[in-house]
């Protein structure tokens, strides 16, 4: 290698370096301006909501605000739950069974986030053509299990983190 | 000859720096100076000393004094005291905080979470002026920055009390503090050899409790300190990294002119 | 401007460059002929570049997280700091930045002081700098007013008061620009879109200034005009790019070294008390970099007279170029010129030092004389300096240091290579 080639290859390796240095570091810098706009330390300490059921009566149902979100609570009868589980699989878009959308033994308790998962609109209760929910803005149909049957909505609607603190007290979050 | 020289310049601006710095702290007694461990460039808090400050702040601050702006979550998180989250969760748990309204629109009580702020002892400002004979006792989240001593005048002014000098009166409720503006403050000494009984075994000493609660007022004013000087040391170290890259292409570049850089 | 015509290489590029010539822009730019002798006090237009896209970008990421309003603006900051995902790192170096900022542009404007920037043909581009440095105050200064601390609202509070001064219409200004009758909420959410939105004139008129210095192209510190491109100016990329870099770069480490190491030494304790309408602090001052006019407001005892001095002092700046009398622009050929720009810098030093003093006793008599002075300094000494100043012999060009008459050629060399 000639000297004058030495030259050139060392102020090739200078500039490279100095390029490559340079963009990692505005990588770094980018990265908390990012970061600033994920939920902040506040926002993550909120994560749990305690709802008191003991004054839901069975076939009625209440909504509550968890992480800014409507959560629906329904104490389902019987017939409600018999009717659940009496659908096929097949017939699903979105096959789950009932049994997995509840707590083992508090069958009758659904809880699940009331947001239709076409869109994020809240559906409304007691209508729609499988006696559970209907979502007004694109018309997606849900049953007594929460689940989607008809209408424009992928999946289910979602089932939060929850548990029984006791038997009147749910723990969401 | 005069030039417009670096050299000159930099003098200039820092004589600006240094001479504009100590005007803003007003006519009293220069603090006594601790040699905290926060204090230099790679400082960090002295975490057993941080659990024994909030146990001072809780069992004597507290009763007067707010720290709104403080979550209990915040003494779990690094950088701070450390509890574990077992301690955090009994902490929260040994105050009641008013919720609500419930579905009945009625106000209710339960116990604390850690998401829960600090429990202040007044209901307002005015309130907690009313009960201290009308003086304001200042809520400590942000005082040892609202203060041109800091830390050291924290401290300074916990240690300050002393009997006032001859010929000096005092009204009722009034107390003669060497290092507070004015000499004069409101607050009786709060400490008292042994007021704590700390649950580590240290000794409960004037200057003990007044370095721990110092200390922990300070975290509770900068949260951020430690992950700001260790964010900051790689900033540093990176920047001249870069720098010295840049020098030496500058130099590179510029050798094809018959100029100086 | 000396622009050769420029033809993208690519068809595409053609095409585009006919529609909208970006690419001609880009290609002035990098080319842009720059005197080869400039020294590091003109890196200092970069660096303030900098400082403005820093402000922007941190500015509108706290705008995301704080509230404007009286009774949660001070909360709002404290979970900035304590919440937020680095928020306090954006906060700190949001804050630190204002006074960065000002430090470059005082840096800046001293340096067109000294090298005669801002004579004939460069009026405009002072003019429009000057705009820019108005600005850029009032945007501190309603930034400074926004955590809602004691500071913010005592020194919004005297700040606004002064246009009170004016006879007859004063209160209502003041009432109008309060939309309170004292410094209350509408106050504080004016001040905080109007602090949004200046930083964006701001902008506008960094373009116009950058507009305005491409004209001429830049002066230079033996200030001779210059032949672009010649054997005295290099192009703009990368010889002036990584000049500029290398010093952003040690800039940008003393500005680290506040934003992490003492980031509240340049504000004011008091700041992290909350607003109190009821109790002002025993010391109401400005940020540091308004001091010398705050000083020189505060050494006339007649409250209109001082209002009027203060900007006084700003607006004589804007007809500086024709109070300047000499031909020659760069003090380093103006000997006498010289001594008088450092007694300048030194009083408005001093006036900056009485700002942050209690008006009274000698602190005011010392105002009051660093404030003639500062008068004087454009009314007086400027004008006559250069009707019989003797200068030193000016040389042709940065390379061929030949003298038009007189002197020693290899002495003068020497001299200005040592600049």
């Amino acid at each position: 290698m000639s000297k004058e080639e030495k030259k050139v290859n060392r102020r090739d390796f200078l500039f490279t370096a100095s390029y490559t240095v340079g963009a990692v570091g505005l990588g770094a810098v980018v990265w908390p301006l990012v970061h600033q706009m994920n939920p902040d330390k506040a926002q993550q300490a909120l994560a749990t909501t305690e709802v008191d059921i003991s004054q839901i009566e069975p076939g009625k149902s209440i909504t509550v605000l968890w992480r800014g979100k409507p959560v629906f609570l329904k104490r389902r009868t019987q017939e409600e739950i018999s009717e659940a589980r009496s659908v096929s699989l097949k017939d699903l878009p979105d096959p789950q069974k009932d049994e997995d959308r509840v707590k083992k033994g508090k069958d009758e308790w659904l809880v699940m986030l009331g947001v239709c998962t076409h869109l994020g609109c809240v559906p409304l209760k007691d209508k729609g053509d499988y006696k559970g929910w209907f979502c007004p803005c694109h018309g997606s149909h849900y049953d007594l299990s929460g689940r989607i049957r008809k209408g424009p909505a992928p999946t289910n609607m979602e089932i939060p983190k929850f548990e029984f603190v006791d038997n009147n007290t749910i723990k969401i979050g | 000859m005069i030039r417009f020289n670096s050299k000159r310049l930099i003098l200039v601006i820092l004589s600006t720096l240094i001479f504009i710095n100590p005007l803003f702290s007003a006519e009293s007694i220069d603090p006594i100076k601790v040699n905290w461990s926060f204090k230099e460039l790679t400082g960090k808090f002295d975490r057993a000393s941080l659990q024994r400050g909030f146990q001072v702040y809780k069992e004597v601050c507290a009763s007067c004094h707010s720290m709104q702006y403080l979550s209990y979550r915040n003494l779990g998180e690094p950088g701070g005291p450390e509890f574990t989250e077992e301690e955090v969760k009994a902490i929260a748990a040994s105050v009641e905080i008013e919720d609500g309204p419930d579905s009945q629109g009625e106000m209710f009580t339960r116990t604390g979470k850690p998401s829960d702020k600090f429990k202040s002892p007044y209901p307002n400002v005015e309130a907690s002026t009313a009960a201290n004979g009308g003086a304001y006792p200042p809520d400590m989240s942000v005082l040892v920055k609202a203060r041109p001593g800091g830390a050291d005048y924290m401290y300074s002014v916990l240690m300050g009390y002393e009997e006032p000098p001859a010929g000096m009166k005092l009204d009722d409720g009034v107390y003669y503090n060497k290092y507070m503006i004015g000499q004069k403050i409101k607050m009786a000494s709060p400490l008292a050899e042994g007021i704590v009984e700390y649950s580590d075994g240290t000794e409960a000493t004037m200057d003990q409790m007044a370095k721990d609660v110092t200390t922990f007022l300070a975290w509770a004013a900068e949260p951020e300190l430690e992950e700001r000087h260790r964010v900051g040391f790689k900033v540093i170290i990176y920047l001249l990294l870069l720098t010295i890259l840049v020098y030496l292409s500058m130099k590179k570049i510029w050798s094809r002119v018959d100029s100086e850089i | 401007m000396s622009d050769q015509e420029y033809t993208p290489k690519s068809k595409a590029g053609k095409w585009f460059n006919d529609r909208l010539p970006l690419l001609t822009l880009g290609s002035h730019l990098t080319d842009y002929p720059t005197p080869k002798n400039l020294n590091y006090w003109w890196t200092f237009g970069g660096i303030l570049t900098f400082c403005l896209m820093t402000q922007i970008i941190t500015g509108i990421v706290l705008a995301m997280h704080y509230v404007a309003h009286a009774d949660l603006a001070f909360a709002s900051v404290e979970h900035i700091m304590r919440n937020v995902n680095f928020g306090w790192l954006i906060r700190y170096i949001h804050s630190n930045g204002a006074s960065m900022f000002f430090l470059a542009v005082y840096i800046h404007i001293f340096r067109s002081l000294f090298y005669g920037s801002y004579k004939s043909p460069r009026e405009v581009i002072w003019i429009i700098g000057l705009l820019i440095y108005l600005l850029m105050m009032a945007t501190a200064f309603m930034g400074y007013v926004l955590p809602w601390g004691q500071m913010s609202f005592w020194g919004a509070t005297v700040i606004t008061s002064l246009f009170s001064a004016i006879p007859l219409i004063g209160e209502s200004i003041t009432t109008w620009l309060w939309g309170a009758y004292s410094v209350d909420n509408p106050t504080l959410n004016r001040f905080f879109s109007l602090h949004y939105l200046f930083p964006f004139l701001i902008s506008g008129l960094v373009i116009l200034h950058i507009w305005a210095l491409h004209v001429p192209g830049n002066n230079n510190p033996i200030g001779i005009d210059l032949k672009k491109p010649s054997k005295d100016t290099v192009p703009f990329h990368p010889y002036i790019t990584i000049k500029d870099a290398f010093a952003l770069l040690l800039f940008m480490i003393i500005f680290s070294g506040f934003v992490f190491f003492s980031p509240n030494v340049l504000g004011h304790s008091d700041n992290y008390i909350p607003a109190n309408p009821l109790v002002t602090p025993a010391h109401i001052v400005p940020e540091w970099y308004l001091l010398p006019f705050y000083a020189i407001l505060r050494s006339v005892p007649d409250k209109l007279g001082g209002v009027i001095l203060m900007f006084g002092s700003i607006f004589i700046l804007f007809i500086l170029p024709w109070l300047d009398t000499s031909k020659v622009r760069s003090a380093v050929f103006r000997p006498m010129y010289r001594y008088f720009y450092w007694i300048f810098v030194i009083d408005v030093l001093l006036l900056g030092y009485m700002g942050a003093m209690p008006a009274e006793g000698i602190y005011l008599a010392l105002a009051r004389i660093g404030t003639i002075y500062y008068f004087l300094h454009f009314i007086v000494v400027l004008p006559v300096l250069g009707l019989f100043e003797k200068t030193d012999p000016v040389p042709m060009s940065i390379s061929e240091p030949v003298l038009s008459s007189g002197g020693d050629p290899a002495l003068a060399k020497k001299d200005y290579d040592k600049i």
